[in-house]
């Protein structure tokens, strides 16, 4: 009689579901195969899909990338540390290194036009959160990830590291500007 | 096999407790409710720390009791007070003696050295790496030690369990199926060996590691394998506590489930696709493709949350059914307005089913998405969902549960039950706006597990709008209020355990008295309800959450456009 004993009826499974119960779930089910699909149909139409895109690195062959980059491109720096502001030219690829406790470089992207930013960890686990676009993605150590970002505002943005990375990690901020 | 046990039956519950069993889930209550008082107590440095005009620990000092916060509440609090619900489900609702008590002690055993090895490695420091360990940051070797011997002592547990339900059917107990709530249990438990078996793949090796055995532990792979172990860990909460909940509505109300085969094809259904949810930590990480993110992160199709959608209404009608056949029939409220209100064992279940769908599903689902969670990965929004579901959840339901045994399982007369009527209200709300205000937060990009939100002494600082501390600010206070709740908990339960009046316990006997076959009622002509329905009420209740689900998915989708494009 109650679910704390053993059903009264021995072929419980026969028992006729109540209309009550019947309708719910019809309509959760409805409910569950549409957020499915709504995956699906973003991945088909809609503009933020995150990419997939990646590959083993090492911290030397990033770093690497990174400064080669940064020789080419380096348009000014900023802070008292130096930290060189980088404007790479649109379309190409942007390599921003995650390491304890700093994003480096700052970069310079132009509104509305593309970039391949490549993103890795020469330590610990961090955190990519771009603020205040409020954009989070992991950054693992040995894999480098490329994503393909268009900034669709101007403006002074903030790379926040929100993956904990030991005693430092509330001084980890980085910088991209978009103009 | 003679065993040399006795049983009893209790005079308050007619529950029939065997001793070896009722000592075992005494102990592991007892030790759960001792880390909740531990975590409990650490909350109040993350709380005070995180509100930002109070600002209390320092950073070293506030990583290493996030660190612990975390284990001792979401593994060691949960677990113990799971191991002692598994017992209870197999021994006591089956009425058979527990299966290889001295065994049951070992794991009993092994748990509590494992707890308390992993404690004492946080708090010498130099194991500051919060309950996620991701590699390469390492903790000291005893760190990984302990959670492997708490994990096998768990494990042990679960199998004492499995075994007590071939006795309970050898020894003819009970007679057709096991009881919903014994079900529940069962699904709890496969997921539990899941979840250990995962943890012991992965923490073997970084232990390994931290000795310098082995050398390397990829990164990516740890996370992918431990999230199978940090996540499912919360889907044992589900498990048990939705067990819970119909427990409760049996006891309260004698409600009966509205259909057995719903309610255990639910279960079933958690067994099939819940584990899948790991993928949830998972969506913002590089090297997964596409389709095994949208395909796990849903559950498969999200059966998993059709799963919770059937018991959140499957519940509350069984509720309503029984209500309404007492004659509590006016309207289509009457039944719950006229529910035991002042009994907290009831109000600290409803406070908890409606937080944990409303709250804690709604939320879960939403970050859950494959795009939708890159707004909210790692921000603050993330604590504050799981605090609605494992917290409100799991914690206010085992808290409810305990209100019901202190005098059936610990035979003493509740201390204080004035102050036991208000504490679900106190604890159960609070937390719902601590979550609000948390999740507030992290729409806005807080990040969690972070020390300082104005990055004081950074060049590139960056200023969070005021919004956001507006919200921290009440995530310090929400939280106060919360372990005030949490403080009267503990004080009750461990109050009425040491001074509370003892109650007669029902005198013993060498043998178990078997359930007695459950006769079908005549099932009379429905007299309640309207248009066909059994359980109005609660499917009002239930078009409300889908309609607030419908429309908080949709405005996150409607966020997400708005950002930078991204491919």
């Amino acid at each position: 009689m109650s679910a704390i004993l053993p059903p009264a009826e021995r072929l419980w499974w026969k028992h006729p579901l109540d209309r009550v119960e019947g309708t719910w779930i019809a309509i959760a089910f409805v409910w569950c195969m549409i957020m499915f699909f709504m995956m699906i149909y973003w991945h088909a139409y809609g503009k933020q899909n995150l990419s997939t895109e990646t590959y083993k690195t090492t911290p030397e062959l990033f770093a690497t990338k990174a400064q080669a980059m940064v020789d080419q491109y380096t348009v000014r720096t900023e802070t008292d540390q130096q930290m060189p502001v980088v404007a790479p030219p649109a379309g190409s690829d942007v390599y921003m290194i995650a390491r304890l406790w700093s994003f480096w470089p700052i970069l310079e992207l132009e509104k509305d036009q593309t970039y391949r930013l490549h993103l890795t960890s020469m330590d610990y686990n961090h955190g990519f959160s771009l603020q205040p676009a409020n954009i989070n993605i992991q950054v693992v150590p040995g894999y480098e990830h490329v994503i393909t970002v268009t900034p669709n505002q101007s403006g002074q943005f903030s790379v926040v590291c929100n993956e904990y990375c030991g005693i430092g990690h509330h001084m980890m901020v980085g910088r991209i500007y978009v103009k | 096999m003679s065993t040399a046990t006795t049983y009893r039956t209790c005079p308050r519950s007619g529950l029939q407790f065997e001793s070896q069993a009722e000592k075992l889930m005494l102990a592991n209550a007892v030790a759960a409710v001792v880390f909740l008082l531990i975590g409990g107590i650490l909350a109040i440095g993350i709380v005070l720390t995180r509100w930002p005009a109070v600002h209390w620990l320092e950073a070293d000092t506030f990583y290493q009791v996030l660190t612990a916060h975390g284990i001792d509440m979401l593994i060691f609090w949960i677990i113990f007070f799971e191991i002692a619900v598994l017992y209870f489900c197999s021994s006591t609702l089956l009425r058979c003696r527990l299966a290889t008590p001295k065994i049951a002690w070992l794991a009993f055993a092994l748990m509590v050295i494992g707890a308390v090895v992993n404690n004492v490695a946080v708090f010498q420091g130099g194991s500051s790496v919060m309950m996620t360990s991701y590699v390469p940051m390492m903790a000291a070797p005893s760190f990984y030690l302990g959670l492997i011997l708490f994990a096998v002592g768990a494990l042990i547990g679960c199998f004492v369990f499995l075994g007590t339900l071939v006795v309970a059917k050898r020894e003819k107990t009970y007679q057709g199926s096991v009881p919903l709530v014994t079900f529940g249990a069962i699904t709890a438990c496969i997921i539990a060996v899941f979840t250990i078996v995962s943890g012991a793949i992965i923490l073997v090796p970084t232990y390994l590691l931290s000795l310098g055995v082995i050398e390397h532990v990829d990164a990516l792979i740890y996370r992918t394998i431990w999230w199978a172990f940090g996540h499912s860990s919360q889907q044992i909460n589900v498990a048990a506590h939705i067990s819970i909940w119909y427990a409760v509505a049996a006891i309260a109300f004698g409600a009966k489930p509205m259909s057995e085969r719903v309610s255990r094809g639910a279960f079933l259904l958690y067994i099939l696709f819940l584990q899948l949810a790991s993928a949830h930590h998972l969506l913002a990480d590089p090297g997964m493709s596409t389709e095994w993110k949208v395909v796990n992160t849903s559950y498969f199709m999200y059966f998993a949350v059709l799963a919770s959608m059937i018991h959140g209404l499957t519940i509350p009608g069984a509720m309503e059914v029984a209500q309404r056949a007492k004659g509590y029939n006016k309207g289509l409220f009457e039944w719950l307005r006229k529910a035991p209100w002042g009994n907290p064992t009831f109000s600290g279940v409803f406070i908890s089913i409606i937080g944990f769908g409303f709250l804690g599903g709604i939320s879960g689902v939403m970050m859950g998405t494959e795009q939708l969670n890159m707004i909210i990965h790692n921000t603050i929004y993330v604590p504050g969902h799981f605090h609605a579901t494992v917290v409100i959840g799991t914690t206010l339901s085992f808290m409810a549960l305990t209100y019901f045994l202190i005098p059936v399982l610990f035979k003493r007369e509740m201390i204080n039950p004035g102050l036991a009527r208000w504490q679900p209200y106190l604890f159960g709300f609070s937390m719902y706006f601590f979550c609000l205000v948390m999740m507030g937060a992290g729409t806005l990009g807080v990040s969690r597990r972070h020390w300082d939100m104005a990055f004081s002494g950074n060049a590139l600082a960056y200023e969070w709008p005021g919004a956001a501390y507006l919200m921290m600010g009440l995530v310090g206070i929400a939280g106060i209020a919360a372990i005030i709740g949490g403080a009267i908990y503990i004080w009750i339960t461990v109050g009425s355990l040491l001074w509370g009046k003892r109650l007669d316990s029902g005198a013993p006997a060498k043998e178990p008295t078997p359930i007695p076959l459950q006769i079908p009622s005549s099932v009379a002509v429905q007299s309640y309800g309207s248009m066909g329905f059994a359980a109005p009420g609660t499917f009002v209740l239930a078009m409300v959450f889908l309609v607030s689900f419908v429309l908080y998915y949709f405005i996150n989708w409607k966020y997400l456009s708005t950002l930078w494009g991204l491919s």
